[in-house]
């Protein structure tokens, strides 16, 4: 089976510990987490949990059902082979002097970023995007003398009309054994 | 409406989950809910001598009565001693609400005296746990650890609440109803599934159930005994399933896996459909996955989604509540015989009878268990620890009491049979409750032996005494070149620390004594203990080595026994 990264977006309740338990469901079964992100969601009191894990279709399978257990996931889904926008945001501190302040602003206007921070002798910039286009606008930078990298990891959301993973009703156990039946289960459909 | 203590709300909470017995141990931070405990006299408190055992009594107890164990210690230490109980609960699904004391809410994080950050340490070993930081969460918290410990698979639930909240004045409100966003098993089998399963069975020439713990948790052995028959389908059941099917049925089989029947393990090969109901697929029960099963589809019911493909791929998945899915599922199976194939097994079981006990003046473990399981009645319970014991004592289960097998399956925990067997006889006060005891297992939770004098709780243990960790030292001859390390132990004299426990004590080592103590036992109104001097060196067979296929099994020994060598202490 063939290891591949994979993206997953859960709805967990907005609990203190919530995190700890997820991490450690992950870890529990030897997973690696690449990039992990949490913030409000559009529900008050829940937020959205975007994660980027490697590994095969059915490990990462086994391991999101496990996650399902874990009380306060009110749902989670793997996004992976769906239609999906994703983005991260990184900041880059790069060494600058005015003598290649304009080859810098120059590379940040072609990838779309921005300048956030000037020095006299460093430059701040803002570059949102898929992480190729991060990697690429960091590769081209970093001869100028990289000084720091932060980077948010993916966020995603499923397009059209759709809500990636949204709350069920709390009377809604219908839908969670909607497609239990059909065949080998699915993650998001089967739980 | 009056304000009470956070301490008197958890206790009418307990009162309205109908909690009837607390396993618990006092210390610092639960003292207010010890202080509150007098005023509930029907809430019966049951002090163990150390907080593991409080969990495995509240474990066994909660097997047997099929309501959730309730457990109480104290902050720190107190609750670090409950993990390996709780962590015993997790892997046989079993219901307990544990409430431990924390220090109070401004230390927490500041290294307290006895502080552990019991929630943190618990995470992967409960079906949930919170830490509870107003005393208004106290009700809903422990309304919803009842409704997760006790509702789709069960498990223990851990609520941690600091002294100073159990001391704070709130309204008492129990919750109508608890309402969870993230959590709604289904209960319902999907209905085509159901028809593809009744469809399998109904083209299926071989097929077998393996009926686990799923079976005993959602009391459907009528339901199973009711397919089983309409279908003419044998049934196996796994460790913790005995007890689910009539052991004296015809169309029981016993258990399988790797010291399982042989004749089981033989028919799995051979099946064309296995009906995995209520059981997880363990590797003790497939062995090498690669060789399971290998001409049988195979039907998973199960109320857990992630069981479901976790070790086997399944054909025909049903999520749901065994007992239901049963329901939903007779009815549109067809009476069925299947002659050929029960002759089939028939013959294997002629050939390989697994377990026939040597006739020999030597004093067998096998021969005792069974002893103790033909001179017990139909009404008596049975608690195992973990190792040899414990297969002989699975083996030789053939009774028809439902539920009334109690063992630590998933986990393993030597210890278990002591705490165990005293929860079970809380349980069941007036019935036989036996406990089988290693005797390396014994002397992990000896202590509690007091309790049967305490709270006048007439348990009757036999340590298969057999001066060896049993197991450890047949892996050690079999697989590590005979090299018994570690395996021999000095020992009390359990006969003389039975006595000092106010425990009748016997010592047998003639197999002409075994009979006549054994009633002596049973008629004998307290506690007894029967220390069974048995063989010293008896491995456990039938025996899938480890590593290999069912196919694999041997049902006598047949491994070159390595030539003797003196025990390393």
């Amino acid at each position: 089976m063939s290891s591949r990264l994979h993206t997953i977006v859960a709805l967990v309740e907005n609990r203190p510990g919530v995190l700890n338990k997820i991490a450690s469901k992950w870890r529990q079964r030897g997973f690696n987490i690449e990039s992990l992100t949490v913030g409000h969601s559009e529900v008050p009191g829940l937020s959205r949990m975007t994660f980027t894990v490697d590994g095969a279709a059915h490990d990462i399978e086994q391991v999101t059902k496990q996650l399902y257990k874990v009380i306060e996931v009110v749902k989670i889904s793997d996004v992976t082979d769906q239609e999906v926008v994703a983005r991260e945001l990184a900041l880059i501190k790069i060494s600058s002097t005015k003598d290649n302040r304009s080859a810098i602003i120059e590379i940040v206007d072609l990838f779309r970023a921005k300048i956030v921070d000037v020095a006299a002798d460093a430059l701040s910039i803002e570059a949102t995007g898929t992480e190729d286009k991060i990697d690429a606008i960091v590769r081209l930078l970093t001869p100028y003398g990289l000084k720091e990298l932060v980077r948010t990891g993916r966020i995603a959301m499923v397009r059209g009309a759709k809500t990636t993973v949204s709350a069920p009703s709390v009377n809604g156990a219908e839908a969670r054994h909607r497609s239990a039946g059909e065949g080998k289960p699915q993650v998001g459909s089967l739980i | 409406m009056t304000k009470m203590k956070g301490a008197e709300i958890i206790l009418e909470c307990l009162r309205r989950e109908g909690t009837e017995v607390i396993f618990g141990y006092p210390g610092g931070a639960n003292l207010p809910m010890y202080d509150a405990l007098h005023k509930y006299p029907d809430i019966r408190h049951i002090l163990v001598r150390h907080e593991q055992c409080a969990a495995h009594a509240a474990d066994a107890y909660a097997r047997i009565t099929g309501k959730a164990g309730v457990v109480w210690a104290t902050s720190g230490p107190g609750a670090t001693n409950l993990v390996t109980g709780i962590a015993n609960a997790w892997m046989d699904s079993v219901p307990l609400v544990c409430i431990t004391g924390a220090v109070v809410s401004w230390l927490i994080g500041r290294d307290g005296f006895q502080e552990a950050d019991i929630t943190g340490i618990t995470i992967p070993i409960v079906k949930h746990n919170t830490l509870v930081l107003d005393v208004e969460d106290i009700a809903p918290a422990i309304a919803e650890a009842f409704h997760i410990a006790t509702t789709g698979r069960p498990g223990p639930v851990l609520v941690d609440i600091p002294r100073d909240v159990q001391q704070q004045l709130a309204e008492f409100q129990y919750p109508e109803k608890v309402e969870l966003a993230g959590y709604q098993p289904t209960t319902v089998g999907h209905p085509q599934q159901v028809k593809k399963a009744a469809q399998l069975i109904a083209e299926s020439e071989r097929p077998l159930i393996l009926a686990g713990h799923g079976v005993v948790i959602a009391r459907a052995a009528e339901e199973l005994q009711e397919l089983a028959e309409r279908a003419q389908i044998p049934v196996i059941t796994t460790l913790l399933g005995l007890g689910g099917f009539p052991g004296s049925h015809e169309l029981f089989m016993g258990m399988p896996g790797m010291h399982g029947m042989y004749w089981n393990n033989m028919a799995i090969q051979e099946a064309d459909l296995l009906i995995g109901i209520g059981m997880r697929f363990d590797d003790r029960v497939t062995g090498a996955l690669k060789d399971f099963a290998p001409k049988a589809k195979i039907i998973h019911i199960d109320i857990d989604p992630a069981e479901i493909s976790k070790n086997v791929k399944t054909h025909v998945p049903i999520v749901g509540d065994v007992k239901k899915v049963l329901q939903q599922l007779i009815p549109q199976v067809q009476p069925l015989r299947h002659d050929a194939w029960r002759r089939w097994i028939d013959d294997m079981r002629r050939d390989h009878p697994s377990i026939v006990i040597p006739d020999t003046e030597r004093l067998l473990p096998q021969y005792v268990i069974k002893k103790i399981y033909d001179l017990s009645g139909p009404k008596a319970y049975y608690v195992t620890g973990v190792g040899q014991h414990q297969m002989w004592a699975a083996q030789f289960f053939w009774g028809d009491n439902p539920y009334s097998f109690v063992t630590s399956g998933g986990l393993g925990t030597m210890g278990f049979e002591v705490p165990a067997a005293i929860g079970a006889q809380v349980a069941r006060p007036h019935d036989t409750v036996w406990s089988f005891c290693g005797d390396g297992g014994f002397q992990m939770t000896m202590q509690e032996l007091a309790l049967c004098t305490e709270y006048e709780l007439p348990v009757k243990f036999a340590i298969i005494n057999n001066h060896y960790l049993g197991m450890v030292r047949q892996w050690q001859d079999l697989f590590y070149a005979g090299n018994k390390q570690s395996v021999r132990m000095f020992q009390p004299d359990f006969v003389k620390l039975a006595e000092s426990m106010g425990v009748t004590g016997l010592r047998v080592s003639d197999k002409a004594m075994v009979q006549s103590s054994i009633e002596a036992a049973l008629q004998h109104p307290g506690a007894v203990l029967i220390d069974f001097q048995v063989e010293d060196v008896e491995d456990c067979y039938p025996m899938m080595p480890p590593g290999v296929g069912l196919s694999e099994t041997v049902d006598q020994p047949k491994f070159e026994r390595q030539p003797e060598r003196e025990a390393v202490r």
